[in-house]
């Protein structure tokens, strides 16, 4: 088994940006189970919250290919 | 109305067969060794290639002979080339444009290479090879810098801090120049002493899909003149819905009623040819191009937002970056050097999740199909093979399925942060 610092780096970013998307679909679904009238508003909320969530992943994992 | 959209594909077939008939009529010079050349090298004979006979000679050989390398296979996959490639066969050649400062300017179409197996060149032509689909150019003194030369296979040596790339030549390995990395060479990379203008395989892919999309609109444009108030056909029927979609719930809510109209033909561009983009990569069987996988097109992208957002940006806007208003005074520097930093760091993300997105579905898919390989142990084992096949065909399918949303998804979601961000610039406020 090889491998190197980076992928580690890799991996600890992906189970971050797996808790925030996770923690922002499991709210939004109760919120919509909630108020089912205001789901078009939460979806919009929620795909830009998870963009942001997955950016800030997307930072540590491009860092940890090209600084292998 | 059929033969509205059935003739912009017409005309892409048309296009497409004719650039295979250039190919194949530029190429048959050596075609036919070509030929044996590939033959020899899937069959592992490496004795009876005739007219190669100096290809054993360079000491370790080019990697695709080796054991397979997973990494290496989907690095090259998803990479950019100057050879439109068809599943390992059909090889288009395309323009090569290339400047060098002691050299002037080269202009050649692709096929001087011979591009064959793995988009390695067979020929040396002005004293530039073609490895792996990309354009590199021989630096070992004593090369021969002008006309065709004929070469044999493409060597690396992974040393410690940076690989070294050589080709042979007359039984010699050449050292090739290292080619230009996104750090521009701070980290051990290089960068190239020549300038690459030429029209890639993603240049290409643009030019088709932008065709496309001209076309396609063109029609349904047509469709509103001709049925004025009436209920919308074909491609109209298509594109109605995803335009007022993205009106309503991106550009309206966003950046508001008054200034929407400004900004929606950008949003809609963008959604519609990131879109396409992503879609055209995803055809299998097609070349499978990574344009909005690569961080060139992104940024881009990225850099055309960050100056219409800047540039429409108000008073409150700037105020809002440089002077916080509302917050104590001996937290506005602090405050005012974190908005500079997210002023640059916003579009830097935008480029990043568009090419980490779908560079990274075309790594899993390419990932998958490599589990053949794997488990087949490249070849020897039969078992091993028949199993990683009917693994990776489920697999890729799965992962397909999940790429055509991620499409949809990623084209999206660029067009609306670029909304949000041109909405926080342009935002009328009242409050304060």
């Amino acid at each position: 088994m090889t491998g190197t610092l980076a992928a580690i780096g890799a991996g600890l970013a992906v189970i971050g940006a797996g808790l925030g998307i996770g923690q922002i679909g499991g709210k939004s679904v109760e919120a919509i189970a909630r108020q089912p009238e205001a789901s078009g508003d939460i979806r919009g909320a929620m795909i830009l919250t998870a963009a942001f969530v997955e950016g800030a992943a997307l930072v540590a994992i491009l860092l940890s290919i090209f600084f292998q | 109305m059929h033969r509205m959209i059935l003739r912009p594909f017409c005309l892409l077939t048309l296009l497409v067969t004719g650039m295979i008939a250039y190919a194949q009529h530029d190429d048959h010079s050596g075609h036919e060794q070509d030929d044996h050349h590939e033959e020899a090298h899937h069959d592992g004979e490496h004795g009876d290639n005739n007219g190669h006979a100096h290809d054993a000679e360079c000491g370790e050989h080019d990697h695709q002979h080796g054991p397979y390398d997973p990494k290496a296979t989907a690095m090259h996959h998803i990479a950019d080339a100057n050879v439109y490639t068809i599943l390992d066969f059909v090889r288009i050649p395309l323009p090569c444009i290339l400047y060098s400062k002691e050299t002037g300017w080269d202009v050649f179409m692709s096929s001087k290479f011979g591009p064959g197996h793995h988009d390695d060149g067979h020929y040396a032509y002005n004293g530039y090879v073609l490895h792996e689909g990309s354009v590199m150019k021989v630096i070992e003194p004593g090369f021969p810098a002008v006309g065709k030369h004929e070469v044999g296979g493409f060597s690396s040596d992974h040393g410690a801090d940076k690989t070294q790339h050589f080709v042979c030549y007359q039984g010699e390995p050449q050292l090739l120049e290292a080619k230009t990395v996104w750090d521009g060479g701070i980290l051990g990379g290089g960068v190239t002493s020549f300038y690459d203008f030429s029209m890639t395989k993603n240049v290409v892919s643009m030019i088709l899909v932008s065709l496309l999309l001209f076309f396609l609109f063109r029609s349904a444009a047509r469709g509103y003149a001709v049925r004025e108030g009436g209920a919308p056909k074909g491609a109209q029927s298509l594109l109605e819905p995803v335009v007022t979609y993205i009106r309503d719930e991106v550009a309206i809510p966003f950046i508001g009623e008054k200034q929407y109209m400004k900004f929606l033909p950008l949003l809609l561009s963008m959604f519609f040819f990131i879109l396409g983009l992503n879609l055209w990569g995803q055809v299998p069987f097609l070349g499978g191009t990574n344009v909005t996988g690569s961080l060139t097109l992104t940024a881009i992208l990225a850099i055309i937002v960050f100056l219409v957002s800047n540039f429409n940006g108000n008073r409150h806007y700037w105020q809002h970056i440089f002077w916080m208003p509302g917050v104590p005074v001996f937290v506005k520097p602090l405050l005012a050097f974190i908005e500079l930093l997210s002023l640059f760091i916003k579009p830097l993300t935008l480029m990043l999740r568009l090419a980490g997105n779908i560079s990274a579905g075309h790594i899993a898919i390419i990932s998958f199909i490599g589990l053949i390989f794997i488990f087949g142990n490249s070849g020897e084992s039969l078992g091993g093979g028949v199993v990683g096949s009917v693994l990776s065909t489920l697999l890729t399918m799965f992962m397909m399925a999940i790429e055509l949303i991620v499409a949809f998804v990623q084209a999206f979601v660029f067009t609306l942060l670029s909304a949000s961000y041109i909405g926080t610039a342009v935002e009328e406020h009242e409050h304060h």
